[in-house]
């Protein structure tokens, strides 16, 4: 009965067919440092559902903020489980997208035909990193509001239009109730809507040229 | 499986997999229903005498509105919820005192003086001075409060929750 309804399911889907070309594909006789690209996965889609449930009771307004992470700490069933793996996952996140991309780097993975596959994963990077800077002012204590103050003083150091980009950042020339708005916004929709587009892209682009294998002496 | 005992690599593989997965998805996943929940599985039970003054300032005959607020914590953020009790001295030493919500949906009713009923205007309820059903969807009377005089001050009890 079960093997009728996936056969049924399956003839429609072609779920057979995903699972042959995603998972079961070709591989290169690789080693650990190739699991870090899955790793970066599974943490973004960690990240993006403790998030989610962060978003539940989190209030991106300075009247709010402090207090309502208060009450997840606080006040919620498992608030602090969940407030923690997205805390300490956004860390480990940084750590090992960083790894993933000197591993391409340094075994040369980055050369012909994967130069797209290593451009969007220089995008990804850079968006883990925004996920970051703008992550650790939400909380909207004294840590967050200081550091992002001076993140957004080095940014104005730019020559010529550094001012403008401070001010673009912070919504302001202050750091406001404006700023708080702006990196939520960009926190919980514009990085994610970024990092989930790339994500599909370099994904496709693996399964399409594959991995490369580890380079030998004569390479 | 059938015509051999013991389980080749990749069905190891599958087994641990699943088994694994089902572990971190109970340990996970159950916090996760807990955290969505929490917030309902608290009551806050909300009881008080409620001050409404000295007996005498109310006259007697005409249902009178007295208005107070109540303030609970929800959360991250105090909440303030505006009540409503209609004090009637039907005689010197007989009083009854109602709560103005309606109970088809909980609207406010309103003591209409000419007609001597309380209207509600959401779906057109009326009750008459005693909160008794006259017409209209409610299904039940005006909720009565319990009452006490002490030292001539009004009191009621509030019970919310």
């Amino acid at each position: 009965m079960a093997a009728k309804v996936f056969e049924w399911i399956d003839e429609r889907l072609g779920l057979i067919g995903i699972y042959n070309t995603v998972l079961d594909r070709n591989v290169p006789k690789v080693n650990w440092w190739f699991t870090l690209g899955s790793a970066s996965l599974f943490l973004f889609v960690m990240q993006a559902v403790t998030g989610i449930f962060l978003a539940v009771y989190y209030v991106p307004s300075p009247d709010h903020a402090y207090d309502s992470i208060q009450y997840i700490m606080n006040g919620v069933a498992f608030g602090w489980l969940i407030r923690g793996i997205h805390h300490w996952g956004a860390t480990f996140m940084v750590i090992v997208v960083f790894v993933h991309m000197l591993r391409t780097f340094f075994f040369a993975a980055y050369k012909f035909p994967r130069e797209v596959t290593w451009l969007t994963g220089v995008v990804l990077l850079l968006s883990t990193l925004g996920m970051g800077f703008t992550g650790y002012l939400l909380p909207w204590n004294q840590r967050a509001y200081w550091a992002t103050t001076v993140g957004t003083e080095i940014a104005g150091t730019v020559p010529f239009i550094g001012d403008f980009i401070l001010r673009v950042l912070r919504g302001g020339n202050d750091l406001s109730a404006v700023t708080l708005a702006r990196f939520f916004a960009v926190h919980i929709w514009f990085l994610p809507a970024i990092i989930a587009a790339m994500i599909g892209v370099h994904m496709y682009l693996v399964i399409r040229l594959g991995i490369s294998a580890v380079p030998k002496e004569e390479d | 499986m059938a015509e051999s005992p013991h389980l080749d690599r990749r069905q190891f593989v599958a087994v641990v997999t699943a088994f694994l997965g089902t572990v971190m998805g109970v340990v996970v996943g159950l916090p996760a229903i807990g955290y969505l929940l929490s917030p309902a599985t608290k009551v806050q039970k909300k009881e008080a005498w409620i001050p409404l003054g000295p007996v005498e300032s109310y006259a007697v005959g005409t249902p009178t509105l007295f208005s107070f607020t109540r303030t609970t914590v929800n959360g991250w953020e105090k909440t303030v919820n505006s009540y409503g009790a209609y004090v009637v001295r039907f005689s010197p030493d007989q009083l009854k005192v109602f709560s103005n919500i309606c109970t088809h949906l909980s609207c406010r009713v309103t003591w209409k003086e000419d007609a001597q009923e309380y209207v509600c205007p959401c779906h057109d309820a009326h009750f008459d001075a005693q909160g008794q059903v006259l017409s209209g969807p409610p299904p039940a009377p005006l909720i009565e409060y319990e009452t006490k005089i002490e030292e001539g001050n009004l009191f009621i009890h509030l019970v919310v929750g």
